[in-house]
């Protein structure tokens, strides 16, 4: 079987849409509310679940005919709580603003309802080249929604992107405000029902 | 071979977590010292930003050293306990101690060729600790600069405390720490608010317990140097 084949594209381009882990699945909804306030926070979340999830897919995926039925979950949460202490030591170390910045939340991807679902729903079952996919397409998914949100959260909270002015002054004078609920989490929630909506307004085969 | 079986299960795991012990502490040894460097080189960055210091560019641990002259310890009376040492204190476990056996940071800067004195202050805000570097010119009273931080407050809420347009209040127009003599620290107060016995700034809205944890830490932090404040 070739490494690109159309089952495997579709492993990895299908989560990015129209099997996404947070619009479809909803999963990772909550870690999807608190780190969307800002552009920079949510690009680095992503990327680091993308690492996180593909890398702990590939290893599950190896071990999966060795690992004890009665203790698979603790096997994978072992597997995902050492790699994501790695990424966070490892943040620390080379990218310590960032890692100031996301605090909490790069120790809380291990709770995060997309890594156990994939592992225990695909690397379990499937071989380690497929399975990196689903987790670099899971990944990718979770962030392109987490970017989304984020860009219309700063863009109408701040005025800012990755911490840039792109609101002129004229138009603030002109009587525009920032939207200060835009800060709060229930409209990360807002802004992923129309997400949603979208997404299903467009594939009308995605309704029940 | 039988992987239901209990002795695989108790292996395996055991196995398991060795491995993954000594992965994990290899990790953590090999990165300690570029981490500790990133801990060090921070705290230096916040103390030269109380100070407002431009740091764009700049080699931060060299400015440091040609800033702050000296960075001794005092005792709750006021007296200097040491003549080194400020840097390597741990806010946290000082107040934790009774008053009396704390030992409390002092940084003596210099800056164009006047005294400043950098104290530090620790505290409480809604989800985790705060902190912050105050600034005052060598009357002990005038607030140069200030720089606060924190661990996980409310980005846009709380976490504005760490945000320019918060800090700048402290020195947009000169703030006391005393009135009249007697240390009052600086109020926090609700936007729109006024305190007329002390000099005051406005809290952050939709922030309001950590700007109450802001005030507190400002008169506990500071009360803890009221007898060298008054030397």
């Amino acid at each position: 079987m070739s490494l690109f084949s159309k089952e495997n594209r579709e492993t990895f381009f299908s989560p990015i849409w129209m099997n996404n882990p947070v619009t479809m699945q909803v999963l990772g909804i909550c870690s999807a509310l608190a780190v969307t306030v800002k552009l920079e926070p949510a690009l680095v979340m992503g990327l680091s679940v993308t690492i996180i999830v593909a890398v702990a897919n590939l290893v599950v995926s190896l071990l999966r005919n060795t690992i004890p039925n009665r203790i698979r979950i603790i096997v994978q949460l072992v597997v995902v709580a050492a790699l994501v202490t790695i990424v966070s030591e490892v943040l620390k170390a080379f990218a310590y603003d960032v890692s100031v910045q996301l605090s909490v939340y790069v120790g809380l991807i291990i709770t995060n309802c997309i890594l156990m679902g994939r592992l225990e729903a695909f690397a379990m079952a499937n071989g380690p080249w497929e399975s990196f996919l689903d987790g670099l397409g899971n990944g990718f998914g979770y962030a392109a929604i987490l970017v989304v949100v984020a860009f219309v959260r700063e863009l109408f909270s701040a005025g800012t992107l990755l911490g840039f002015k792109v609101i002129p002054d004229c138009v603030y004078e002109l009587g525009y405000m920032n939207n200060g609920l835009m800060l709060m989490p229930p409209m990360a929630l807002v802004l992923l029902g129309c997400i949603i909506w979208f997404q299903r307004a467009k594939n009308p085969e995605l309704n029940d | 071979m039988n992987t239901n079986s209990n002795t695989y299960t108790i292996v395996y795991a055991s196995v398991m977590v060795v491995i993954v012990a000594f992965l994990l502490a290899f990790v953590s040894s090999s990165l300690k010292d570029k981490q500790n460097e990133n801990v060090e080189l921070d705290k230096k960055k916040q103390i030269l930003s109380a100070l407002n210091v431009n740091m764009e560019g700049a080699d931060v641990a060299q400015l440091y050293s040609e800033i702050v002259k000296q960075e001794p310890l005092l005792s709750a009376d006021g007296a200097i306990k040491a003549e080194t040492g400020a840097f390597a204190i741990d806010s946290k476990i000082e107040n934790a101690k009774p008053l009396e056996q704390r030992n409390l940071p002092l940084f003596v800067c210099q800056i164009e060729g006047a005294t400043k004195y950098v104290l530090p202050v620790y505290g409480a805000g809604l989800w985790g600790p705060i902190w912050g570097y105050i600034a005052l010119n060598d009357d002990k009273s005038t607030i140069y600069g200030v720089y606060f931080s924190h661990a996980g407050e409310t980005p846009g809420l709380g976490a504005e405390i760490a945000a320019e347009p918060f800090q700048s209040q402290f020195t947009a127009s000169p703030k006391h720490i005393t009135r009249n003599g007697e240390f009052t620290s600086i109020a926090i107060v609700k936007p729109s608010k006024v305190d007329e016995s002390r000099d005051y700034v406005n809290g952050i809205s939709g922030g309001t317990i950590t700007s109450q944890g802001v005030d507190a830490m400002l008169k506990d932090g500071l009360g803890q140097y009221v007898n060298f404040l008054k030397q």
